[in-house]
C-alpha cells in the first residue's frame, strides 16, 4: 500500500489515539510538576465591647483570583513526587535514622500511602496472575474432555464472571460475603464468631480481593487456552500414548510446549490488567485496608474541596513508569526479533 | 483424528465432572443469587438476624404480602432515575461502537496491507497504549476538559471511549484482516478499483465476522466502563455503572441498597443475553490475537 493511501486510511484512528491517549499522557506529565495554590489568608480585626481580637481567615476572593489567573496551580518541580503522599523522601530518611531495627523501618515505610498502595498492587498482581493462568488452564483441559454437545452452555457459564464490569462483579460477590450475606453469615455461624466480618480484618480483605481477581480473570485465560488446545496436533499425542506416556507427561511435554506463546500472551495481558486494579476496592468498600495505585489517583480526583490534579498526575506518572517496567522485557524481545528478521 | 487411543478411566471422568460442576457453581451462583435476591426486601436479602430469610422471604411476606416483590425495580427505575442512566448508556454505546468500528476497520486494513516498517511500530505503540491504566488517562483529561468547558457532557465521553478503545480494536481487526488473502484486493486494484473501493466492496463483505467480534468488544467496553464515565460525566449524564455506584453512596436511605441490587440485575441481563447470542464471536475475538502469538 502506498504511503499516501496508508496515511489517509490511518489518519482518523491515529488522530484519535494521539489526541486522547498520547496528549493526555503529556498533559499528566506537565500537571505533575504543578501543585494547587495555597489559600490566601488575611488578618481580620474584630472589635467588640470587650476589646479587639485578630483572627486569620481565608480570603476567598483573592484565592479564586489567583486560581483564575493560573488555573494549573503553582510550579512545584519534583516537589509533589517527593512529598509525604508520594515517594516521601524526607520521611524515609527520617525513619532510616530513627528506627532501630530493619523490621521497624519497613513497617514505618509501608505505612506511607504511596508505598502501601504499591505493595497492595504488587501483591495483587503476584497472587492473581499465576493463579489465573493455572485455574484457566485446568478449566480449559477439563472442558476439553467433555462431550462436544454440552460444551456450548458450559463455556457460557464459565465466561460470565469475565463479561460483567469489575464493579458489578465485586458487588455481587460482596453482597454474599458481607456479614449480612449468605456466605458471610454462614462463616460466622461456622466459626462461632458473630463479629467476624470482611471489614474488620486487613488480611481477610486482601484475600477476598485476590480471590475476586482470580474469579474475574480466569475465564479470559480459559478462553484463550481452550482455543489454543484445539490447535494441538493429535499425532504426537497418540505416539506418546503408544510409547506409554502418562496423562501428566503428555501435558508437560507436548501440550504445554505447543501453547507456550499463548501462555506468555495471557500472562502479559493479565499482568497489565491486574496492575490497574481499582474497581473491586470500591465494590468491596475496602478503601480502609486496601488501596491500589489507581485508587490513589481516583481518590485525588474525586477530592471534595479541591481536585488534587498535581498529586493525581504524579501518581499517574509513577504508575506509567511501573507499567513500562512490566512491559520492558516483552518490548525488548519483540525488538530483537524484529531486528533479526531484518 | 481420534482413534480411541486416549481412553479415560472412570475415576478421572468422575473427578472431571465434579470439578466442572464446582467451577460452574462458583462462576454462576453469585449471579443467580443476586437475581433471586433482587425480588426481596432489604431486610431479607441483607438480613441481620438470619440469612435463611433471603430464601423463606420472611420480611418480604410481612412488608408486601407476597413472596416476591418488584418494588426495588420500580423504585430504582422511576425514583432512582435509572431510566435516564440506561438511556445515556444506550446513547454512549451506540455511538462508541459505530465510530470505533468505522475508524478501526479503516486503520486496521491499512496496517494489514502495509509492508512498511512503521506499521510494526504503530502496532507496538498501540500495545503500549493498551496497557495504560484508564485512570491515568482520565487524570490527564480532567484539567484540559474543565478549561475547555467540555467536561460532563456525553459527546466528550464518547470520543474518549472511542480513543481508549482503538488500540484493542486495531489489534483485533488487524489479525482478522490478515486472514483475508491479499490476492482478493490486489485483483480488484488491477481491475481499476481505488484502495477505498476495494476496501468497501471487496474486503468489507467478507469481514463481517471480524467486525461483529470487534463491535461486541467495543460494546462491552462502553457498556461496562466505570472509570471514564464516573469522572468525566456530571450527575445528570451518568451512565448505568456510575449510577449503581451512586446508589451505594454514603446516603443510608432504606431503599437505596436494594436499588443497587435491582440496577445490577437490570444492567447485567441485556449483556448476558447478548453474549449468549454472540458467544461464538466473543470467543473467536478473544483468541484472534492470541493464537497467532
Amino acid at each position: 500500500m502506498p504511503n499516501k493511501t496508508f496515511f489517509w486510511f490511518f489518519l482518523p484512528t491515529g488522530l484519535a489515539m494521539i489526541l486522547f491517549i498520547g496528549l493526555p499522557i503529556i498533559s499528566t506529565g506537565i500537571q505533575s510538576f504543578y501543585a494547587q495554590h495555597d489559600q490566601v489568608v488575611k488578618e481580620v480585626k474584630k472589635c467588640d465591647p470587650f476589646g479587639c481580637t485578630v483572627s486569620i481567615v481565608v480570603d476567598n476572593e483573592e484565592t479564586s483570583k489567583i486560581r483564575e489567573a493560573k488555573p494549573l496551580g503553582k510550579f512545584n518541580g519534583f516537589g509533589t513526587y517527593t512529598d509525604r503522599n508520594h515517594l516521601a523522601v524526607e520521611e524515609i530518611k527520617k525513619f532510616w535514622n530513627e528506627t532501630e531495627s530493619f523490621g521497624a523501618f519497613v513497617d514505618q515505610v509501608t505505612n506511607l500511602p504511596f508505598y502501601k498502595a504499591l505493595i497492595f498492587t504488587l501483591t495483587y498482581c503476584l497472587f492473581v496472575t499465576p493463579n489465573v493462568l493455572l485455574l484457566g488452564f485446568i478449566i480449559a483441559l477439563s472442558l476439553n474432555a467433555v462431550a462436544r454437545k454440552i460444551r456450548g452452555p458450559l463455556i457460557f457459564g464459565t465466561i460470565l464472571p469475565m463479561i460483567v464490569t469489575p464493579l458489578v462483579g465485586s458487588l455481587v460477590l460482596f453482597w454474599m460475603i458481607d456479614s449480612q450475606g449468605i456466605i458471610g453469615a454462614n462463616i460466622q455461624n461456622l466459626m462461632n464468631d458473630p463479629y467476624l466480618s470482611l471489614k474488620s480484618s486487613k488480611t481477610l480483605t486482601w484475600i477476598t480481593i485476590i480471590i475476586y481477581g482470580i474469579w474475574h480473570h480466569s475465564p479470559f485465560a480459559f478462553v484463550v487456552f481452550y482455543a489454543a488446545l484445539q490447535t494441538v496436533p493429535q499425532e504426537p499425542i497418540e505416539a506418546a500414548i503408544i510409547d506409554g506416556a502418562s496423562r501428566f507427561q503428555r501435558i508437560k511435554h507436548i501440550v504445554l510446549p505447543h501453547i507456550y506463546p499463548v501462555v506468555t500472551f495471557v500472562a502479559l495481558i493479565s499482568l497489565m490488567d491486574n496492575f490497574r486494579v481499582f474497581e473491586p476496592i470500591i465494590g468491596f468498600s475496602a478503601e480502609g485496608s486496601a488501596q491500589s495505585l489507581s485508587w490513589l489517583i481516583y481518590d485525588n480526583l474525586v477530592n471534595e474541596e479541591v481536585i488534587l490534579f498535581g498529586s493525581a498526575a504524579a501518581t499517574s506518572m509513577m504508575t506509567i513508569i511501573g507499567i513500562a517496567i512490566l512491559l520492558a522485557p516483552v518490548l525488548i524481545r519483540t525488538w530483537k526479533e524484529f531486528k533479526t528478521a531484518r | 483424528m481420534d482413534y480411541g487411543l486416549d481412553t479415560k478411566s472412570t475415576r478421572l471422568k468422575t473427578f472431571n465432572t465434579i470439578f466442572i460442576i464446582t467451577w460452574l457453581l462458583i462462576a454462576c451462583f453469585p449471579f443467580i443469587w443476586t437475581f433471586w435476591g433482587s425480588f426481596k426486601v432489604r431486610a431479607d436479602f441483607f438480613s441481620r438476624s438470619d440469612w435463611w430469610y433471603a430464601i423463606s422471604a420472611f420480611n418480604t411476606l410481612i412488608e408486601t404480602g407476597g413472596k416476591f416483590t418488584t418494588n426495588a425495580y420500580t423504585q430504582a427505575w422511576t425514583e432512582g432515575e435509572f431510566w435516564k442512566a440506561s438511556k445515556n448508556t444506550i446513547i454512549v454505546t451506540v455511538f462508541v461502537v459505530s465510530i470505533s468500528l468505522f475508524l478501526g476497520t479503516l486503520g486496521a486494513y491499512a496496517l494489514s496491507r502495509s509492508t512498511e516498517k512503521y506499521a510494526f511500530w504503530i502496532l507496538m505503540a498501540a500495545l503500549i497504549f493498551r496497557a495504560m491504566p484508564h485512570i491515568t488517562l482520565v487524570s490527564g483529561y480532567l484539567f484540559p476538559f474543565f478549561e475547555l468547558q467540555i467536561w460532563g457532557i456525553l459527546p466528550t465521553t464518547i470520543v474518549v471511549l472511542v480513543a481508549i478503545n482503538q488500540p484493542f480494536t486495531l489489534w483485533l481487526l488487524y489479525s482478522f484482516f490478515k486472514t483475508v488473502p491479499k490476492e482478493l484486493d490486489e485483483s480488484a486494484l488491477i481491475d481499476g478499483c481505488s484502495y477505498f473501493q476495494a476496501f468497501r466492496h471487496i474486503i468489507m463483505p467478507v469481514m463481517w465476522p471480524g467486525v461483529i467480534t470487534a463491535g461486541l468488544f467495543s460494546l462491552m467496553l462502553a457498556y461496562n466502563d466505570f472509570t471514564v464515565t464516573a469522572l468525566l460525566l456530571n450527575q445528570e449524564n451518568h451512565t448505568m455503572v456510575p449510577k449503581i455506584q451512586s446508589y451505594l453512596g454514603t446516603n443510608q436511605h432504606e431503599g437505596n441498597l436494594m436499588w443497587a441490587v435491582s440496577a445490577v440485575v437490570s444492567a447485567t441481563a441485556p449483556l448476558f443475553m447478548l453474549v449468549m447470542f454472540f458467544q461464538r464471536q466473543v470467543i473467536s475475538g478473544l483468541t484472534a490475537g492470541a493464537v497467532k502469538g
